[in-house]
């Protein structure tokens, strides 16, 4: 059973014991601990069933490398699925649930899955799932649903608060073991501002446990000494749980700071993403030890050889008396001997190797352990949980020679280094036969827009695997980041590491070699998703030779552990089925994050009421309080009708529109953009900009233009007003403000550079408020101030003055066909401005209205919208706007794009006006259909509407729409088809629908 | 004038890094010749203050000029002065090329003060705000969250913001939160 030593556990606090759940269960472990080793201490094996078939799992890993220990962390606003028991800190009171069974972690009816694992391989799915068609939503997902998947969905919002923070510093180290702080070491003393992250809770890394001397003293000292230096140098920041999850392109870098999860109470956000952008990055991340591929690996109790040995030096635990050690190399014969030393049972060390010595080998001798060369573990024994392994020949097929009782196998197929953060930007691997791993290749860093490289790896992540050059290259790394940053500052020597020598690694990638069918399907290579041996043999009979379609076909590497365990054994697997070399085949590609971080952490501060910018006019505020029913135009809220109560949109609709008529309407137009063009080329550049002709108008008038995009797609339309000799002032549409301004500044930046012309886009300076209706003059005269009589300013024109007390400049302009004064004022007086119109307005009726009333006004009057009438294929010529295309003009943007013989065929659809003859209102974007059927079955069509609304004014729906010669075609009836697949009968007639001499909104 | 009030009128939300909006203050944007001598003199002798080299703002009080582009300097004066200020721009640049736009009411400025207020921008703007890269004087044009803004460091516990006036709410709700939210303690060793 597993257990907690009486000696051991430099982590863990054992005056300060600490109680959590898990599944219900109350159990106790220590400050210090993880929810692993708290479980282990607790003789839990059994921590979650694995994905497909259901089979029990135990932990199999300490770190971050774990695929079996998730689980359903915390409850209610804090619950948090698949988090990773090795990586998740023991606090007072956390919960936790096992994950995927039914209805018990002991008792999983899932597990029968497992009985049926010969007829669900790889690929499974693929080749069962095709037929019947109809199964596939009505059978197959819902019970594939139910029984694969991991951790459950939250119920409830995260109460927690997340973060960013952006720095930028000379060198970022990634990893706290020896390397690392070697290198931030050095990389401090050349002067660089260097800022060093560890994922886990301490500084060291594996150097701890397996206690090397560096400089002459216990690794565990020189740590000390060392951290404590570098928290002394001014220039050196240092993060514990922070985890560097992504390198990118130009020296940026994700890292993911856990500040509260092992401490709920504490205040402040739960993570914080730390948004670095870094000269160089060193990462020293050390490597991850491989599992042997031997039939039943996946069992509860078979676990890394290092990650037994961390149970028993960090957290005093052992996990099993009796454990057999499996390896092909020197390293693991470390856990044997830790745990002989703590005066547990190694029955045997079971080498692969037919021969091999050194200095570890030696001592676990002395002590007397069993080595049993050139021996490889047939199959491990038990059930939920280890009895024992079966041994036998490693060059054979797997024969039984002798059967060992055993609660514990520990085993090492040897270390790969972690490549991850070398390799996102494009960092190039290197095949090290002599180790059995990929290192990074130093000649194919990743490089920056420089051509130089920005990434560099340092230590055991390097391929270094023993201290002296892990902790030499960590130094050194350090030193030539710096430099690479432009600090050349002098610093002091290397430290010097000693470790036991060690004797070369045999590569085992099956267990035995000649493992037969029935032990290859039972030999695992990915634990989450459930992928063995057998099943990637069979992806390479079936012609699967890409390592990156091997992966999709299996699901290998795919889980949420990403393979940090089985990738390397599995490509080996198909790189010998392939009868290829392990480099030929290649490896995955590795993409950020380096493990998963939290969805939130991304968002940061951007949820709830931040979660996007909601953009304000200086009316706001009035509008929200009194009614307005909002819809989203870009980024800001626009009313679209202000409700009273006991109203519906539509009622407030129809009351906003014949009030507007009748009486008097306001409406907030402040959104719309307002871009100031001045200098001596103003006319010409505004000339090519806009279709018509803006360098005669006179000064004092405006007038309506239109803009197209080179390609001659109308892209913008306004009013223009003529402000001064060498000054315009271009009102765009509201989404069109920052568009156009870009826009033109691009035409000037790029094109006509030496143009002599300046662009500003004042449109939060003003608040602009139509007053429209019948009663607009009246309620003006009654605040006083400028004369506003049809003498003193027409219909197109513009004053400058006083409006009350309020400065303003009024536009003559209706977008309406009433009359109507267009009024901008400072945005500071925007809201008092309003409120005095509302005032004054009373007596003649005036009210609000939003932007449903605004389009209603303009399509009776058949004024086209961009977005509504344009949809980036529309052509002023479509809209029947022939007459806002000057032909005086030598050149605009887009004139000689209508030249082109598909911009100028008659048979394009055009702009008409639609009323249905029944008086319903069209369906919007509803198709004319025509007769006959096109190339794929559908029916042909003529036409389609743009626009279409109810007008209580005219007590029908009216419609505008684009169709095929539809001005030559007037009087004549078309259908339109709805989405209940009947369709409407319509008339072609004039878009001008209202006032169509224009008389009212001339007076 | 009496009816003009700023975009949040004055909004605080105290903390050990208080966040308060400003009120209403001047602003012109002026594009031109920044290196012509009577530009740079119309300027300086509007604001009092020298005239900012690249990446740089001169401000004391409510006056001050930033640079802004290498051909737009924002000129500050009190939000009363403004029509003033820019009638003697346009006195002083008669006959050349430039533009001098009011934006006083487009825009909100927000005063972030206090001990952290560096880590509580940083955790909103890509910019690299440790102490020895940016300094009382430096201006950067960036963005806060998703929204566009520009800042400068008014004294080492004092930054001043400008935004436009529609994000004004949501500039500063990032700004307070960002400071309730507490230290990161990134810029410690360096104080």
């Amino acid at each position: 059973m597993s257990t907690r030593l009486a000696n051991h556990g430099r982590l863990i606090n054992r005056g300060k014991a600490v109680s959590f759940t898990f599944n219900g269960k109350h159990l106790r472990g220590f400050e210090g601990d993880t929810l692993a080793s708290a479980l282990l201490a607790n003789d839990q094996m059994l921590v979650g069933r694995s994905f497909k078939y259901h089979r029990p799992r135990g932990v199999v890993a300490s770190g971050a490398e774990e695929p079996n220990g998730l689980v359903n962390l915390g409850q209610g606003a804090r619950f948090e699925p698949n988090a990773r028991i090795t990586t998740t800190e023991l606090f007072d009171g956390l919960v936790a649930q096992s994950q995927n069974h039914w209805p018990s972690l002991e008792l999983d009816v899932g597990a029968i899955n497992s009985h049926l694992s010969r007829f669900l391989p790889a690929g499974f799915y693929y080749k069962m799932f095709m037929y019947p068609r109809s199964f596939w939503k009505h059978v197959y997902e819902p019970i594939i649903r139910k029984s694969a998947g991991l951790g459950k969905a939250p119920k409830d919002r995260d109460q927690d608060t997340y973060e960013h923070f952006h720095c930028h510093v000379d060198v970022l180290v990634v990893g706290g073991g020896i390397a690392g702080l070697a290198a931030a070491k050095a990389a401090g003393e050349r002067g660089a501002r260097v800022l060093l992250v560890e994922q886990t809770a301490d500084w060291g890394g594996r150097a701890v446990v397996d206690a090397p001397t560096i400089d002459g003293v216990s690794a565990q000292e020189w740590i000390r000494i060392t951290s404590e230096a570098l928290e002394n140098m001014p220039n050196v920041d240092m993060r514990l749980r922070c985890m560097a999850s992504g390198v990118y392109d130009h020296g940026y870098a994700l890292a993911y700071e856990r500040l509260t999860d092992h401490a709920p109470d504490r205040e402040g956000p739960r993570h914080r993403l730390w948004r670095i952008r870094a000269k160089q990055t060193v990462t020293a991340t050390g490597a991850i030890e491989r599992p042997l591929s031997f039939a039943a690996n996946d069992m509860p109790g078979v676990l890394l050889a290092s990650a037994v040995r961390d149970y028993a030096v960090n957290f005093g635990v052992s996990v099993g008396d009796r454990t057999v050690v499996v390896t092909n190399n020197d390293d693991a014969y470390r856990t044997a001997i830790v745990l002989k030393e703590a005066g547990l049972e190694v029955p045997a060390i079971v080498d692969a190797r037919t021969q091999a010595d050194g200095a570890l080998i030696d001592r676990a001798r002395d002590l007397g352990i069993r080595i049993e060369m050139g021996k490889g573990v047939a199959k491990v024994k038990g059930g939920k949980r280890v009895t024992g392994v079966a041994l036998c020949a490693q060059a054979g097929e797997g024969a039984v020679l002798e059967e060992i009782g055993c609660d514990c196998v520990a085993m090492s197929g040897g270390w790969s280094p972690v490549v991850h953060l070398w390799s996102h930007c494009g960092g190039k691997l290197t095949w090290d036969a002599d180790q059995a791993m990929f290192r990074p290749d130093p000649e194919k860093a990743p490089t920056g827009a420089d051509g130089e490289a920005f990434v560099m790896t340092a230590g055991v992540a390097n391929g270094h695997l023993f201290t002296a050059e892990a902790i030499s290259d960590g130094w050194a790394a350090g030193r030539a980041a710096a430099k690479a940053a432009g600090y050349t500052k002098r610093g002091a020597q290397a430290p010097m590491g000693e470790d036991a020598v060690e004797g070369p690694i045999s590569p085992v990638w099956l267990m035995p070699q000649g493992a037969s069918h029935a032990l290859r399907a039972k030999a695992w290579l990915d634990f989450q998703n459930d992928v063995k041996v057998s099943d990637v043999q069979l992806a390479a009979r079936e012609g699967f030779e890409s390592v990156e379609h091997t992966k999709r076909y299996t699901t290998l590497g795919m889980a949420t552990d990403q393979g940090k365990l089985s990738n390397i054994n599995g490509l080996a697997i198909l790189s010998r089925s392939l009868n290829a070399d392990i480099p030929d085949v290649g490896t995955t590609t590795f993409r950020p994050p380096y493990t998963p971080i939290s969805m939130a952490s991304i968002a940061g501060v951007a949820r709830d009421d931040l979660f996007q910018p909601v953009r304000m006019t200086p009316i706001s505020d009035w509008s929200n309080a009194h009614g307005a029913d909002n819809e989203p135009v870009g980024q800001w809220r626009r009313p679209f009708a202000y409700l009273r109560p006991g109203e519906t949109v539509h009622d407030a609709v129809n009351r906003e529109v014949q009030n507007t008529r009748k009486n008097l309407g306001l409406l907030d137009a402040s959104t719309l953009g307002k871009l100031i063009v001045k200098g001596p080329d103003a006319g010409k550049f505004l000339d090519m900009m806009y279709t018509n002709m803006m360098s005669t108008l006179p000064v004092g008038k405006c007038r309506y233009g239109l803009m197209c995009s080179e390609n001659g797609f109308l892209m913008d339309d306004g009013v223009v007003v003529r402000m001064a000799e060498d000054t315009w002032l271009c009102h765009t549409t509201t989404g069109g403000a920052e568009h156009i301004h870009a826009h033109m500044e691009d035409w000037l930046q790029c094109e006509w550079w030496d143009w002599q012309v300046y662009v500003a886009n004042v449109t939060e300076q003003y608040a602009q408020i139509a007053v429209v209706g019948p009663n607009a003059r009246k309620l003006l005269r009654k605040l006083g101030g400028m004369n506003v009589s049809a003498e003193a300013l027409p219909f197109m024109q513009w004053a400058e003055g006083k409006i009350g007390d309020f400065d303003a400049r009024v536009f003559r302009i209706s977008f309406s066909g009433e009359l109507s004064y267009e009024i901008a004022v400072p945005a500071g007086q925007g809201a008092a401005f309003w409120e005095a119109l509302m005032q004054a307005g009373e007596e003649f009726g005036a009210m609000p209205y939003g932007t449903e009333t605004l389009h209603i006004l303009r399509a009776e009057k058949g004024f086209i919208m961009i977005g509504d009438e344009t949809d980036g294929t529309v052509i002023p010529q479509d809209l029947n706007l022939q007459w806002a295309l000057s032909k005086k003009k030598a050149d605009y943007l887009g004139k000689r794009a209508h030249e082109r013989s598909h911009m100028a065929d008659p048979d394009r659809w055009k702009l008409v006006g639609l009323e249905t003859e029944d008086g319903s209102v069209l369906p919007d974007g509803a198709y004319a259909v025509a007769a006959g059927e096109n190339a794929n079955g559908q029916s042909n069509t003529q036409g389609r509407v743009t626009s279409t609304y109810y007008s209580a004014n005219l007590e029908r729906g009216i419609a505008m729409g684009l169709v095929h010669k539809g001005p030559d075609r007037m009087g004549e009836v078309i259908a339109f088809n709805k989405t209940d697949g009947t369709t409407v009968r319509a008339r072609i007639v004039d878009p001008v629908v209202y006032d169509k001499e224009g008389e009212k909104q001339n007076v | 004038m009496s009816n003009a009030v700023s975009a949040l009128q004055g909004k605080l939300a105290p903390g050990e890094v208080t966040v308060r909006e400003a009120g209403l203050r001047g602003m012109i944007v002026l594009r031109g010749d920044i290196d012509d001598k009577k530009l740079r003199s119309v300027c300086t002798g509007l604001s009092g203050v020298d005239f900012p080299g690249q990446g740089q703002a001169n401000c004391v009080g409510e006056k001050g000029l930033c640079w802004m582009s290498p051909d737009e300097i924002l000129v500050l004066v009190p939000y009363d002065g403004v029509a003033q200020a820019i009638a003697l721009i346009d006195t002083a640049l008669a006959g050349t090329h430039y533009l001098a736009e009011n934006v006083s009411d487009a825009r909100a400025v927000i005063f972030v003060e206090g001990s952290f207020c560096r880590e509580v921008i940083a955790k909103l703007a890509p910019v690299d705000l440790h102490p020895d890269t940016f300094k009382p004087g430096d201006f950067r044009r960036t963005r806060l969250g998703q929204v566009a803004a520009a800042f400068w460091m008014r004294d080492e516990d004092t930054f001043e913001v400008i935004c436009f006036r529609s994000v004004a709410g949501y500039a500063f709700d990032l700004l307070a939160g960002s400071a309730k939210a507490g230290q990161v303690d990134f810029y410690r060793k360096s104080a």
